[in-house]
């Protein structure tokens, strides 16, 4: 039994390797970029859409809510990021269920590469909201000396993002596995049942936890900004 | 007693005793989580959406030790370190 998929080559020629675990990443990109071609060759707005482009409008309205529940902010900033993770994880997560795919996000290293990205985009939106100086302001938010706290928080929950999502995936193809060692006939059905919506779980959950992070990069300006125009809006009341 | 047997003997008991302890604490705390996270949507139906939000990112966040100690018990079942020092060694000899 394998505890990663990184373990499985299928071809190797000196130091490149293609192992399952890239095979199963193509394979998700291949379905997520020729699914919204196929959708998007053919838009229309009339009162009959084609049902892959009811599917699309939901999914893609559905993030942009939740990006403006969580936020506050105008959703189109975040939505390619924020939405691209949620897809490609919930994709390769709830594939599990298909014998014989080995979902890529169970293997540490494409959840450390997403949690790297994460980990990247965080200064960039921070940066590109509120300029270099305010957002390095932010490592010593409260004080100077909470420096060393703030940055050790920005490793340990990268850290936290890719062996979160590792984790979990890998947890549950591994009891599928020993159930169907131990007891083939029904219970596998209901661990895989349980699979599919731990995988949906966590796909929306390392995106929240992404978007909630970046957000928190990019809101201490405005929230000054806004706390400024209430203390404002107080004053002329009082005036 | 050998080593590769003691090695092997301490890893199973850790593995199985890093799991049993740390699961149910886990759960314990994620229990109180769930309990006050119902109380409060029992009281404020309306706010059900941004309860239910903060409620699955908080059982996540609390969730993510018990998947850390799940992790370190599968390394030492099935890529326990030092098991495959010593087997390495034993293999070269």
């Amino acid at each position: 039994m394998d505890i990663t998929p990184d373990s499985i080559v299928y071809w190797h020629s000196g130091p490149i390797k293609i192992n399952a675990t890239l095979v199963f990443t193509w394979l998700v990109m291949l379905i997520l970029v020729l699914g919204s071609w196929l959708v998007t060759r053919r838009l229309s707005t009339e009162a009959s859409l084609s049902r892959g482009q009811h599917l699309l409008e939901i999914v893609v309205d559905g993030i942009q809510g939740q990006i403006r529940d969580v936020t506050q902010q105008d959703p189109a900033r975040y939505l390619p990021f924020i939405g691209t993770l949620f897809l490609f994880i919930a994709v390769s997560n709830v594939l599990m269920v298909v014998p014989g795919f080995k979902p890529p996000t169970g293997s540490l290293s494409t959840t450390s590469a997403l949690a790297l990205c994460v980990f990247v985009s965080i200064p960039v939106y921070g940066i590109a909201a509120q300029g270099l100086r305010g957002y390095l302001g932010t490592y010593i938010k409260p004080s100077v000396f909470m420096l060393p706290m703030n940055v050790l928080g920005e490793l340990t929950r990268t850290i936290s993002l890719a062996i979160r999502l590792f984790g979990n995936i890998m947890s549950g193809s591994m009891i599928a596995a020993i159930l169907v060692a131990i007891a083939p006939l029904f219970f596998p059905v209901i661990m895989n049942a349980l699979g599919l919506l731990i995988g949906l779980i966590q796909a929306y959950i390392f995106s929240i936890l992404a978007l909630v992070f970046i957000a928190s990069a990019t809101r201490a300006h405005e929230q000054g900004g806004h706390a400024e125009a209430e203390h404002a809006q107080e004053e002329t009341i009082d005036g | 007693m050998d080593s590769v047997e003691l090695i092997g003997m301490i890893s199973i008991i850790m593995a199985g005793a890093t799991v049993g302890l740390g699961a149910p604490i886990t759960a314990i705390g994620e229990g109180w989580a769930v309990s006050r996270g119902m109380a409060a949507l029992a009281q404020q139906p309306d706010a059900a959406p941004v309860i239910t939000r903060a409620l699955f990112i908080g059982v996540a966040m609390i969730e993510s030790s018990a998947i850390y100690c799940f992790v370190v018990s599968m390394i030492l079942i099935f890529a326990n370190p030092f098991w495959n020092h010593f087997a390495n060694l034993a293999g070269t000899q």
